[in-house]
C-alpha cells in the first residue's frame, strides 16, 4: 500500500487535472454546441435556444439527460462487439490528446519533450472509431460517410502535419510548454512568422474535424448523417463529443504553435500591461449584464437561475481580479494563463462555426481537390520557405523578419500560381456548361 | 525523475472508463425497451435495404490511402528535422531539398497523370 502511495505522490496534481479535464469536458462540449446554436441563430436573425432555463442555458444538460436514458438501437446485422467499441474508441482518442496540452503554464497533465507528435498521433486515431463504426453498422450510408471520412482526413492530414513542420521549425522543439516559452521570448506569435502554415491549418483542421464547409461524411442532404446514421442515444452522444472535443483539441494545438499559447498578447510589452484587467473587466461586465437581465425573465426561476450565472461570472471575475494584489502575484500566470489560452481556443472554435454558417457546404471532388492539389504543395512549399528564411537568417545574417517576408512572398506566388494551374485543368462535369 | 508517461497512462485509463461505465450504468438505469422488426433495419429512407452494405466500393478511396502512406511518412520525417534544423544549419537545408524534390517530382508525375483527380 505505502508502495502504492508513493508512486503515485509525485503524479498527484496531474492526477487531480486528469479528472478535472474528464470531468469537465463532457460539459465544455455541451455548451459549444449551446454556442453553436445561439451564434447560428443570430446569425440567421432568431434567438435560438430560449425555452430551456434562461436564454436556454439549461439546454446541453436537457439535452445529455435526454441522449442517456433513450433507447438504444443495435441494428440488424451489425456487428456488435465493432458497434459497441467504435465510438468509445473515438471519443478516448480524441480525449487523450489532451494530455500533452498545456492549459496554462501550471495546468498540464505530462510535458511530453514529443509533445506534439504525440497529439498529433493519439488524435489520428479518432479516424479508426468513425471508419470501424460506420462498417460495423451494415448501412449504404454508414459505410460512405466512413470512407469519405477516412479519405478526408487523411488527405488534409498530410496538410495540417506540413503545417505544423512550419511553425516546428521556428521553435525547434516539440514540448508543448516550450514553444510557448520561446514565443514569450521572442515576443512574436507564430502565425505571424509563418502566417502561410497557420491558414494552412486553419483549413486542414476544419476538414480534419468534419467541420462544413467539409462536413462530407456527414452531409445531412445526402448521406443523412454519414458514418452515425446507425447510431442512437447515448452511442450517438459520444460521437458527437470526440467531434467537439477534436475541436477543443485542434483550436488548442493552433493556439499552442501559431497563437502564442497562454501568453497575453503583447505579454512583453510594459506599456501594455493593463490588459492585465481585461480579463476580470471581462467577466465583471459579462456578470453585471446576467443581473440587468434577471428581472426581464418571463418566470422567477429563470432568473434565479441567471443570477447563479451572474454570481459565477462575477467570482471567477474576482478570482482574475484578485490575482493582480501583490501578495497573490506567484498565481497570477496561472490563473491568467488558462483565461487566454481558452479565450484563443473559444475565437477559434468561433471562427469555425462563422466559416460554417457563410459558406455552403464542398462537393466531395473539390473537396479533394482543394487537398491534394493546393494545400498539401503549398505547405510543402511552405516549409522550404520557412527552411530558406532561417539559413539566411542564421548563415547569412539577415534579419529574420525580411528574410520571412521574402520567402512568404514567394510561397504565395506558387499558390497563386498553383490555383491558376489547378483552375485551368479543372474538366468540366456533366450538366456544366 | 518521475516518468511523464505514468500521468499520461493514469489519463489513459480513466478517459478510456468515462464512456464506457457511463454507457453501461445508464444501460442499468434506462427504461428495458426492445427493439423489434423494422426499427432494427438499417435506415434508407424507408425503403429496404437491398443487398448487404459491405460490398466493393470506389477504387479511389484506395488510391488516396496509398498516396497518404507516402505523403505522410515525408511528413513525420520532417519532423525530426524541423526540431534538429537549429544544428543542422545549411546542410540540412540541402538535404531536405534533395528529400523533398524527389518527392515533388511524383508529385509532378501524380498530378500530371490525374492520379489526384476524383472525377
Amino acid at each position: 500500500m505505502d508502495a502504492l502511495v508513493n508512486f503515485f505522490r509525485p503524479h498527484l496534481l496531474p492526477l487531480v487535472y486528469a479528472v478535472v479535464i474528464v470531468a469537465l469536458l463532457p460539459l465544455l462540449a455541451g455548451y459549444i454546441v449551446l454556442l453553436e446554436r445561439k451564434i447560428m441563430a443570430d446569425m440567421q436573425v432568431r434567438l435560438g435556444p430560449m425555452r430551456v432555463g434562461p436564454h436556454g442555458l439549461l439546454q446541453p444538460i436537457a439535452d445529455a439527460v435526454k441522449l442517456l436514458i433513450k433507447e438504444d438501437i443495435i441494428p440488424e446485422g451489425a456487428d456488435v462487439l465493432i458497434f459497441w467499441l467504435a465510438p468509445l474508441l473515438s471519443v478516448t482518442a480524441a480525449m487523450l490528446a489532451m494530455a500533452a496540452l498545456p492549459f496554462g503554464p501550471a495546468f498540464q497533465i505530462a510535458d511530453l519533450n514529443i509533445g506534439l507528435l504525440f497529439i498529433l498521433g493519439i488524435s489520428s486515431m479518432g479516424i479508426f472509431g468513425i471508419v470501424l463504426g460506420g462498417w460495423a453498422s451494415n448501412s449504404h450510408y454508414s459505410l460512405l460517410g466512413a470512407l469519405r471520412s477516412a479519405a478526408q482526413l487523411v488527405s488534409y492530414e498530410t496538410a495540417a502535419g506540413m503545417a505544423v513542420v512550419s511553425g516546428l521549425l521556428l521553435a525547434g522543439t516539440l514540448s508543448t510548454r516550450r514553444i510557448v516559452e520561446l514565443q514569450a521570448q521572442q515576443g512574436v506569435w507564430y502565425a505571424f512568422l509563418a502566417p502561410v502554415g497557420f491558414f494552412v491549418y486553419l483549413v486542414a483542421s476544419i476538414a480534419e474535424t468534419n467541420r462544413a464547409p467539409f462536413d462530407l461524411p456527414e452531409a445531412e442532404s445526402e448521406l443523412v448523417a454519414g458514418y452515425m446514421t446507425e447510431y442512437s442515444g447515448f452511442r450517438w452522444a459520444l460521437y458527437f463529443l470526440a467531434e467537439y472535443t477534436n475541436m477543443v483539441v485542434v483550436g488548442a494545438i493552433a493556439a499552442t504553435l501559431f497563437l502564442g499559447g497562454w501568453l497575453r498578447p503583447f505579454s512583453g510589452t510594459r506599456a501594455l500591461d493593463f490588459l492585465d484587467y481585461a480579463p476580470s473587466l471581462l467577466m465583471f461586465l459579462l456578470g453585471g449584464y446576467c443581473f440587468y437581465r434577471v428581472p426581464k425573465q418571463p418566470v422567477r426561476v429563470q432568473g434565479g437561475v441567471l443570477a447563479a450565472v451572474g454570481l459565477l461570472c462575477l467570482a471567477l471575475a474576482g478570482v482574475l481580479g484578485a490575482v493582480l494584489i501583490p501578495p497573490l502575484a506567484d498565481t497570477k500566470a496561472a490563473v491568467h494563463g488558462g483565461f487566454w489560452f481558452l479565450l484563443k481556443v473559444f475565437l477559434y472554435i468561433y471562427v469555425f462555426m462563422w466559416l460554417r454558417f457563410t459558406f455552403p457546404r464542398y462537393r466531395f471532388d473539390q473537396l479533394m481537390r482543394l487537398g491534394w492539389h493546393f494545400l498539401i504543395p503549398v505547405a510543402i512549399v511552405n516549409v522550404m520557405g520557412i527552411g530558406v528564411a532561417l539559413v539566411l537568417h542564421w548563415q547569412w545574417h539577415w534579419g529574420l523578419a525580411p528574410a520571412l517576408v521574402v520567402t512568404t512572398v514567394a510561397t504565395l506566388l506558387v499558390a497563386a500560381f498553383l490555383a491558376r494551374v489547378g483552375e485551368r485543368r479543372q474538366k468540366p462535369l456533366v450538366g456544366e456548361t | 525523475m518521475p516518468s511523464p508517461y505514468i500521468p499520461i497512462f493514469i489519463f489513459a485509463v480513466l478517459a478510456a472508463a468515462f464512456p464506457a461505465v457511463t454507457l453501461i450504468l445508464f444501460k442499468l438505469i434506462r427504461p428495458d425497451m426492445r427493439a423489434v422488426g423494422a426499427k432494427l433495419k438499417p435506415y434508407e429512407c424507408g425503403v429496404p435495404p437491398e443487398g448487404g452494405a459491405r460490398g466493393r466500393y470506389s477504387v479511389r478511396f484506395y488510391i488516396v490511402a496509398i498516396l497518404f502512406v507516402i505523403f505522410d511518412v515525408e511528413t513525420i520525417f520532417l519532423f525530426p528535422w524541423a526540431v534538429q534544423y537549429s544544428v543542422l544549419g545549411l546542410y540540412g537545408l540541402v538535404t531536405m531539398f534533395v528529400f523533398l524534390g524527389i518527392l515533388v517530382i511524383g508529385y509532378v508525375w501524380l498530378y500530371n497523370k490525374g492520379a489526384l483527380e476524383w472525377v
